[in-house]
């Protein structure tokens, strides 16, 4: 199996605790650019990134228009706008019509993603209450990559994860509190 | 070859297409969200693949501006980050009052909201008489549509919080009428507004400016282009004129961004410095 060079993370309702318990449970070591796609309904990303910052042995910073994509660094997709990655690994942001009500989208990000990473990006879902992501996972499994999805009945809410494994399916389909062992296991080997 | 390198042929071919057949050069757009914005286009207009959708756009000369408008026009709001526009009223406006005329460019307004934003803002600070928004983009239709200023009932009650928070003194619903699930804004709003194609990557200054609104357009293009076009601001505005950008854009990577001095650096209104205060190149 390849490397994963890069691991994109897709939830919404309930995703602040989800995030903090895989992302809290990251490595110092990892080498892996991490993207996040969060549905928080609120202004900004800057409280959710201390929130995560606070855990996270990792940076964790708000994704900027134009800035590349750092490895070892945790990017938070900005309120109000969907986060692309371009080929050479730049963000990009665009304010698109809503995708599944929300901007950001997991879907666009993870379309993009797996687009630039293909058969080194590890896809995530966690709990949420739509079927958003679902449909870019499948975009991330079909190019290659590799999909973890959080089981539905250790979610706070089942709804986004069972979409994901109906859609999409998945190749590791772990409780919350298996998927930072997992994402070490295949990371770091 | 899997379906990921195929869609990339077809969207660069759909790309020169588009230039040699109409004149629009999309290729220092964005590519990720290009792509995005071709395939969707692709599926509203029903076409199997993008070439279905190149093999139309070359063929039906009347789907140009479906075309154009599918490529170019994101989704806004009136009053979108209602901080901006409280800055606007309060520090920006009342130093523009001095000038006996003032000149506003919106820049890519798309279908018209923050158009009738700021015509809404110049009404309630008592400038609107003496200004002219030039209120450009590269959609006709969208131009349209914008003129027409019909959106749908749901927004307006965003809308309406947004107005509030930045500082309006009337009630939004002021401005509109509401009937079915419409609101049409206001058209006295209209009147010292002229709406007006302009293409950012291949026209030129048009007007001399003391404000150009172009927020969230430039996130669409690469960064050569953004520097380009903010060579065409720096030229159409006065000195001491104002610039204001989304709230998430960065000119980290544009060499023209030089001549433009931060007014307020986190709501990305900035100022065109004198010459003398120009940073040297």
């Amino acid at each position: 199996m390849n490397t994963p060079q890069a691991i994109a993370i897709g939830c919404s309702a309930g995703g602040v605790d989800a995030l903090k318990a895989v992302i809290g449970g990251f490595d110092a070591q990892m080498q892996q650019t991490v993207i996040v796609c969060c549905h928080t309904g609120s202004d900004t990303v800057e409280l959710l990134c201390e929130v995560l910052q606070r855990v996270s042995p990792l940076p964790v910073i708000e994704a900027q228009e134009r800035h590349r994509a750092q490895p070892g660094t945790v990017h938070l997709a900005p309120s109000g706008y969907h986060l692309l990655v371009e080929a050479d690994r730049y963000f990009a942001l665009s304010i698109d019509a809503r995708v599944h009500y929300a901007r950001p989208s997991i879907d666009v990000m993870f379309y993009s993603a797996a687009e630039v990473w293909r058969e080194k990006l590890l896809g995530i879902v966690l709990t949420g209450g739509n079927a958003d992501g679902a449909s870019g996972l499948q975009r991330i499994r079909a190019l290659g990559g590799t999909a973890i999805v959080q089981s539905p009945s250790s979610a706070e809410m089942p709804v986004m994860p069972q979409a994901a494994l109906d859609i999409a399916g998945a190749d590791y389909c772990v409780d919350l509190t298996d998927i930072a062992p997992l994402i070490h296991r295949l990371c770091l080997a | 070859m899997d379906a990921k390198e195929l869609d990339d042929i077809e969207v660069a071919l759909f790309i020169q297409a588009m230039q040699r057949r109409h004149g629009y050069d999309f290729s220092q757009y964005a590519p990720a969200s290009l792509k995005r914005r071709v395939q969707q286009l692709a599926d509203q207009l029903q076409c199997r693949t993008i070439s279905g959708l190149t093999e139309r756009m070359l063929h039906e000369p009347p789907l140009l501006p479906r075309v154009l408008d599918g490529l170019t026009v994101p989704a806004s709001d009136m009053f979108r980050d209602p901080g901006l526009f409280r800055s606007l009223r309060e520090q920006v406006l009342p130093m523009l009052a001095s000038y006996p005329q003032i000149n506003i460019w919106q820049a890519g307004c798309a279908h018209g909201q923050e158009v009738y934003s700021l015509a809404i803002l110049l009404e309630e600070t008592g400038l609107y008489e003496r200004t002219q928004i030039f209120a450009t983009d590269l959609s006709e239709r969208a131009l349209r549509q914008a003129e027409e200023g019909i959106y749908p009932a749901r927004e307006a009650q965003q809308w309406s919080r947004n107005y509030q928070a930045s500082g309006g003194t009337c009630s939004l619903a002021d401005y509109y009428s509401a009937r079915y699930n419409l609101i049409k804004l206001d058209q006295r709003l209209r009147r010292n507004v002229t709406f007006a194609q302009h293409n950012l990557v291949s026209d030129g200054v048009f007007c001399e400016a003391h404000l150009i609104l172009c927020r969230n357009v430039m996130i669409y293009f690469s960064n050569v282009l953004q520097d380009r076009v903010l060579a065409l601001f720096r030229d159409s505005l006065v000195r001491g004129g104002f610039l204001c950008l989304g709230l998430r854009e960065s000119l980290d990577y544009a060499a023209n961004a030089a001549s433009l001095a931060p007014f307020d650096e986190r709501l990305r209104i900035f100022r065109l410095a004198s010459q003398a205060e120009r940073k040297a190149p």
